[in-house]
C-alpha cells in the first residue's frame, strides 16, 4: 500500500457510488444454474478432483440436503433460492502454464481498479498474492521464496492435486461438512480458495495475502480456505474482498479453517467489503461465512477483522482452544450503513487448561442499519483457570439503527475467570461541533471519531492493512450524517 | 476585525441574546463579565457557528464579511478559534493526532499542502514547552480523562498551535491553578499580537490581572449593559452585579 494521503481520501468522498461497482467483461464458463449430484461431480471433474474428493462433496451434498438454514440470527432477508445460482465459474482465459504476462488484459486492468495490480503488490509490500477471481486462482505469486522455507501456499485445488495427504488429513476437522447449513453447501461446491501450510518451527518471512472478488452475475461464490501452522510456527494471513455491485443479492458461503499445532501461531485478518447494496437497500451480497480454528497446546490463534460490507453478514470466527495453555483472540469492527445488517461475533470454546481467549468486539451503526454482536464463551468441565476477557462497544449514528449484544456464556468449572464489559455510545453533537471549531469539517470529524472509536482493533491490524480499513471506514460511513 | 451589530440569537425558540452591539480591533483585548446564564458562552458559540443558535436578527461582521452563511470550521479556517467553557472528549484520538488534523484540514482550505511532519514536530515542541506540557500529554486521547486545568491548558495549547486571528477564551481561568493560571496567561500574552485580537469571558479579576484588557464589558440578560476599562473589573470584583442590575432596572 504506498502512501495514502488526505486527498485521495477526498477523491474517494467525491465518487458517491460503491467504488468497486464496475464489471469487468470476462469470457467466463459457467456451469447452468440449480444444484443436485450431477453439478457436485462435475464441479469436481471440471477442478481434476481425485476420486475421494468428489465423494467428500457427495457426502457433504447428502447431508445439506436434509438440512435447513438457520433462523436464529438478528437479520432479515428473502432467502436465496439455491437452485437459481450457478455453482461454478471460472475466467475462461486461465491456464496455468500461463505467466502473468499471460493473463487476460481486462483481468489485469481489473485489479489495477481495485488497487491490487500484481505487478505493483509483487514489488512494494512484501505480500505473497494469491489472487481469487470468482472461483479460481490465476495467479500467485512469491512462490519461490516461500518455497526455499518449505511453505506451501497454494490454491486448495492445486493442493488436492499436489498435497492431497495434507488437504485429506485436516480439511473438515475443524469445520466439519455438517457442522451448519452453509457449510455443508461450501463443502459439496466449494469452487477454489487458498492453501496454506507452514513446516515445524518456520516463521512464515511475509504477509500471506488472498483478494477475493465475485465478479461473474448470479453465481454463488463458495471459497474454502484451509490454513495449517505446524508445531513452533507462525504465520500472518490477511484476506481482503471487494465485489462489483449487482442488482439481484448474491451469495457467498466461504468456510476457513485453521490449524495451530503446538506452540504455532496464527494470525488471520480480513477486511471485507462486498457490495453492502444502495442506499435504498437494493442488492448487496449476503456473506454466511464459517471461520474456526483450532489451537493445541500452548498455540495461539488471532482473528482480526474490519467488516464494512455485504447486505446481510452472519459470521463468527471462532476458536477452539484445545491444548492446555492456548490462546484465542478475536478483534472485529464491524460498521454498518443504510439498510445493511450484520449479525456477527465470535466463539471460544475453552477445553483445554490454562486457556485464555480475549474478544473486543467494536459496531458501528448508521442509517438504517441493524448491527448484533453475537458471542459465546463456552468453558468445559476439564477446563480449569480458564480465562475471558470481553469488551463489546457500540457506536450509534442517528436514531434509525440498532445496536444489539448478545453474550451467552457457559461455565462448566468454577475457576473460570469470565469478564464481560459493554458500552453504548453516540456521536454526539458537542464532538462534531469541537471538532468544526478546530476546523475540522464533519465528514471528517466523524473519521477521526469512529478511527478512535476502533482505535484498539485498528492497531491489530498488519500496517498497510491498516491504513487501508481506516479508508474503508470513512468511505462506508459517507452520508451517514445530514 | 469583529463587528457585531445588534446580534439576537435564540436557541429551541426560546431567545437568549437580545441585541449585542460589540467591536473588537486587531491588537486589542475584550474582556466579557456578567453573571452565570447571561449568555456569554451562548454569544461565544453564535460566533464560532453553533448550528443549533438561531440568529435572528442583527448580523456578525469578521474582518468586514458577513460569517452568517458560512459553517464552523470555515469561521475556524478563517482564524475564529473559541477555547470550550468545557472541552469535549474524543476517546482514542490523541491530542497530537487531533491538531494534526485541525491544521491540515485548515492548511486544506487555504488551499495548502499537509505541514511537513518535520514542521508539525517543532511546532508541538515549542508551543508545549511555552506552555509546559509534557509531550507524554499530547498522546493522551483528547480530554479523556483530563482534569479540569489540564483540559483548560490543552485548549490553549491547541490554540497556540492553531494561531488565530480572533480567540475567544470562555472561562479559560476556571479550574486552573495559580501556577497553571499564570502559565496559560502568558501563554496567551506571548501569542499575542497587534494583527490578532482575544476576547476573555470570565468571572474574576485575577485572570485580567495577566492578560490586561483594553476594554471590559458587562452582559446581563442577553444585552451588553455596561462597558468600561480595566477599572470596570476592579469595581465589578468589590461590588458584585447588584448595582449594574439596578442602574438597568432603574
Ligand atoms: N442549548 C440550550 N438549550 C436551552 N437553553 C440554553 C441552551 N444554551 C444556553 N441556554 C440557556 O441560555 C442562557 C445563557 O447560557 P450561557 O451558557 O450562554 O450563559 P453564561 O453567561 O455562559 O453562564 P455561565 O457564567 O454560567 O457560564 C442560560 O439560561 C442557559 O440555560
Ligand atoms: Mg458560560
Amino acid at each position: 500500500m504506498s502512501k495514502y494521503t488526505e486527498d485521495d481520501l477526498r477523491e474517494e468522498l467525491k465518487t458517491k457510488e460503491y467504488e468497486y461497482g464496475f464489471y469487468t467483461d470476462i469470457e467466463s464458463e459457467t456451469f447452468p444454474v440449480g444444484l443436485n449430484e450431477d453439478i457436485v461431480r462435475a464441479i469436481s471433474k471440471k477442478k481434476e478432483e481425485p476420486e475421494w474428493m468428489t465423494e467428500w462433496r457427495l457426502e457433504a451434498f447428502k447431508v445439506w440436503k436434509e438440512m435447513t438454514e438457520p433462523e436464529w440470527a438478528n437479520v432479515n432477508y428473502t432467502k436465496p433460492d439455491f437452485q437459481a445460482i450457478a455453482y461454478y465459474s471460472a475466467p475462461v482465459a486461465v491456464d496455468p502454464n500461463k505467466t502473468l504476462d499471460d493473463v487476460d488484459p481486462d483481468l489485469l486492468a481489473m485489479y489495477k481498479k481495485l488497487g491490487i495490480s500484481v505487478d505493483e503488490q509483487k514489488k512494494m509490500n512484501n505480500v505473497a498474492m494469491d489472487i481469487v477471481v470468482d472461483s479460481v486462482s490465476v495467479a500467485t505469486t512469491f512462490k519461490k521464496t516461500l518455497g526455499e522455507k518449505g511453505i506451501i501456499f497454494m490454491s486448495i485445488s492445486e493442493a488436492i492435486k499436489e498435497h492431497p495427504e495434507l488437504v485429506k488429513k485436516y480439511l473438515g476437522t475443524v469445520v466439519p461438512t455438517k457442522d451448519n447449513f452453509y457449510a455443508a453447501l461450501n463443502s459439496a461446491v466449494f469452487s477454489d480458495g487458498s492453501f496454506c501450510y507452514i513446516p515445524k518451527g518456520v516463521r512464515c518471512p511475509m504477509e500471506l495475502s488472498t483478494y477475493f472478488r465475485i465478479n461473474q452475475a448470479g453465481t454463488g461464490q463458495f471459497e474454502r480456505t484451509l490454513v495449517i501452522a505446524d508445531e513452533g510456527s507462525y504465520v500472518s494471513y490477511l484476506e481482503g474482498c471487494t465485489a462489483p455491485s449487482r442488482d439481484e443479492n448474491q451469495l457467498h458461503a466461504a468456510v476457513v479453517e485453521l490449524i495451530a499445532l503446538d506452540d504455532a501461531e496464527i494470525k488471520y485478518s480480513t477486511v471485507q467489503n462486498w457490495f453492502p447494496g444502495n442506499a435504498e437497500g437494493k442488492g448487496g451480497v449476503y456473506n454466511f461465512v464459517t471461520k474456526r480454528g483450532l489451537c493445541e497446546k500452548n498455540a495461539k490463534i488471532s482473528w482480526t477483522q474490519v467488516e464494512t460490507g455485504s447486505a446481510v453478514t452472519w459470521k463468527y470466527p471462532s476458536c477452539i482452544l484445545k491444548g492446555d495453555n492456548s490462546v484465542g483472540e478475536f478483534y472485529s469492527i464491524a460498521v454498518t450503513n443504510n439498510y445493511q445488517q450484520a449479525d456477527t461475533g465470535t466463539k471460544m470454546i475453552h477445553l483445554g487448561k490454562n486457556t485464555k481467549s480475549t474478544i473486543i468486539s467494536k459496531g458501528i451503526s448508521a442509517g438504517k442499519s441493524q448491527n448484533s454482536y453475537r458471542g459465546l464463551v463456552q468453558i468445559s468441565s476439564r477446563a480449569d483457570n480458564a480465562r475471558n476477557f470481553s469488551q463489546c462497544d457500540s457506536l450509534l449514528m442517528g436514531n434509525e439503527c440498532g445496536a444489539h449484544t448478545f453474550p451467552y456464556i457457559e461455565a462448566k468449572n468454577k475457576s473460570a475467570q469470565i469478564e464481560h464489559e459493554a458500552t453504548t455510545s453516540k456521536i454526539g453533537e458537542d464532538q462534531i461541533f469541537y471538532c468544526n471549531q478546530r476546523g475540522i469539517d464533519t465528514e471528517k470529524a466523524i473519521a477521526l471519531i469512529v478511527n478512535g472509536f476502533s482505535k484498539e482493533v485498528l492497531n491489530k491490524l498488519p500496517m498497510e492493512f491498516a491504513v487501508e480499513a481506516q479508508k474503508l471506514l470513512e468511505i462506508s460511513l459517507e452520508g451517514s450524517v445530514g | 476585525m469583529l463587528k457585531i451589530n445588534n446580534l439576537h440569537a435564540s436557541v429551541e425558540d426560546k431567545g437568549i441574546l437580545k441585541g449585542i452591539d460589540l467591536e473588537v480591533k486587531a491588537g486589542e483585548v475584550h474582556a466579557i463579565m456578567g453573571p452565570n446564564g447571561s449568555g456569554k458562552s451562548t454569544l461565544a458559540s453564535v460566533i464560532a457557528g453553533k448550528e443549533e443558535y438561531e440568529v435572528t436578527e442583527g448580523n456578525i461582521l469578521l474582518e468586514g464579511e458577513d460569517i452568517e452563511e458560512l459553517a464552523a470550521e470555515e469561521r475556524a479556517h478563517k482564524g475564529v478559534f473559541l477555547s470550550f467553557q468545557y472541552p469535549v472528549e474524543i476517546p482514542g484520538v490523541s491530542v497530537t493526532n487531533f491538531m494534526k488534523t485541525a491544521i491540515n484540514e485548515t492548511r486544506k482550505a487555504k488551499g495548502l499542502e499537509d505541514m511537513p511532519a518535520k514542521d508539525m514536530l517543532k511546532m508541538i515542541r515549542e508551543k508545549s514547552e511555552m506552555l509546559e506540557i509534557d509531550r507524554k500529554f499530547l498522546s493522551r486521547s483528547l480530554n479523556e480523562g483530563f482534569s479540569g486545568g489540564e483540559k483548560k491548558r490543552n485548549e490553549i495549547f491547541q490554540m497556540a498551535m492553531l494561531e488565530p486571528k480572533l480567540a475567544i477564551l470562555d472561562e479559560t481561568d476556571s479550574g486552573l491553578d495559580i501556577d497553571a493560571l499564570r502559565i496559560v496567561a502568558n501563554g496567551v500574552n506571548k501569542l499575542k499580537s497587534k494583527d490578532n485580537a482575544v476576547i476573555v469571558i470570565t468571572h474574576y479579576q485575577r485572570l485580567l490581572d495577566y492578560i490586561v484588557p483594553d476594554y471590559v464589558h458587562v452582559l446581563h440578560n442577553g444585552k451588553i449593559v455596561k462597558s468600561g476599562t480595566a477599572a470596570l473589573a476592579h469595581e465589578l470584583e468589590a461590588k458584585g452585579y447588584d448595582w449594574i442590575k439596578e442602574e438597568v432596572n432603574a
